[in-house]
């Protein structure tokens, strides 16, 4: 039997066209992991990031969940030194809206890709060169599938799902619950005109994450915000890094 | 579609590696619980192996099954899915396997 494939010289018939043949040649060991490249570069920005003293939040969710609003608000009442990376595949819409707040924004433009990898932040923190002290957010592109599979070199990953997207997320998308250090709820004053029942939500959180923390928000409404506010100088406040 | 980034990676990692050499096969490890689908990657495959030296290369997948170890019973258990919860009821689990995304080897022509 061939060591690589598994294929037998009794398996059967095969038709093969010349050019395209199964040769047994040498086979190379290489043991290697596929994102072992992007691991590197997100060790690069995690050590930039400690040597600048800056706090790096990974801020991940669907498209429409409200990060950009959460942002625009954290920005402008948590007191706190705020910078922002913006990811989306096209427009400077949402830098704009950061930028209005007034606090140190660049916009990443994937074009076709669906999600932000580290020699994108890498590329982006050196033209935002953000300042000691700063929480740095980077706004994922929308998008509840891919990003959670790159490392950016980010010190806290947190996961918005707003209450209009229904209940079942963490269950539909575990990947991305399971990466979580922190799940805000978003829109929780729709809860009156919806059918989410929150502890349904929580209680599946839980089975796919039970160490992620998780928060109630209204981020139009500021609902909760104190909240979300607490948790990310308690982030900060811990020194703790991936 | 993050199945072309990876599959990118992959490549580029192969060519990195073996330089000039033509390469005939490709053996990754795509574990059941790692995020990435195996159909996803081989449709990605021939398309990111055009004009490389692993034009026209042959793509095999092992799919190893998830396996999590119970940090309260000690039991080790199959794991279908991401939900971590050990047979005993208990939530606090190890995954050990099923979330690796390697290059096994290749086989040079």
């Amino acid at each position: 039997m061939c060591a690589t494939c598994g294929c037998s010289d009794d398996a059967g018939v095969r038709i093969t066209e010349p050019g395209h043949g199964h040769g047994h040649g040498i086979t190379v060991s290489l043991e290697q992991d596929v994102l072992a490249k992007n691991d590197r570069l997100a060790e690069r920005n995690r050590d930039w990031l400690r040597r600048h003293e800056v706090v790096a939040v990974n801020v991940m969710s669907s498209p429409g969940a409200g990060k950009t609003t959460l942002l625009e608000r954290t920005a402008r009442e948590s007191g706190l030194p705020v910078a922002v990376v913006e990811g989306d595949q096209e427009t400077l819409l949402d830098a704009e809206r950061i930028k209005a707040t007034g606090v140190p924004v660049v916009q990443i433009n994937t074009g076709a890709g669906c999600h932000l990898d580290a020699t994108m932040l890498e590329r982006a923190l050196g033209t935002l060169g953000p300042a000691p002290g700063t929480v740095l957010f980077v706004e994922n592109v929308g998008n509840l599938v891919c990003p959670a599979l790159f490392d950016l070199g980010e010190d806290r990953r947190a996961v918005v799902l707003s209450v209009t997207e229904g209940q079942d997320k963490p269950l539909k998308y575990p990947h991305m619950f399971a990466a979580a250090d922190l799940v805000l709820l978003n829109k929780v004053d729709l809860l009156p005109y919806l059918d989410f029942d929150p502890e349904v939500f929580l209680r599946d959180v839980r089975r796919i994450n039970p160490a992620a923390d998780v928060l109630r928000v209204s981020a139009t409404r500021g609902t909760g915000l104190q909240d979300w506010y607490g948790w990310l100088r308690t982030s900060i406040a811990s020194g703790e890094r991936r | 579609m993050h199945e072309l980034s990876v599959t990118q990676s992959v490549v580029d990692a192969i060519v990195e590696r073996m330089g000039d050499a033509e390469v005939a096969a490709v053996c990754l490890e795509i574990g059941k619980l790692s995020g990435v689908v195996p159909d996803s990657v081989r449709f990605c495959f021939e398309v990111v192996c055009a004009g490389t030296t692993l034009e026209g290369a042959r793509l095999d997948i092992l799919e190893p099954g998830g396996q999590a170890r119970c940090r309260d019973c000690d039991g080790e258990f199959a794991l279908p899915d991401l939900i971590p919860l050990c047979p005993c009821g208990s939530a606090n689990v190890e995954i050990t396997a099923g979330r690796q995304l390697r290059i096994r080897s290749v086989e040079v022509a």
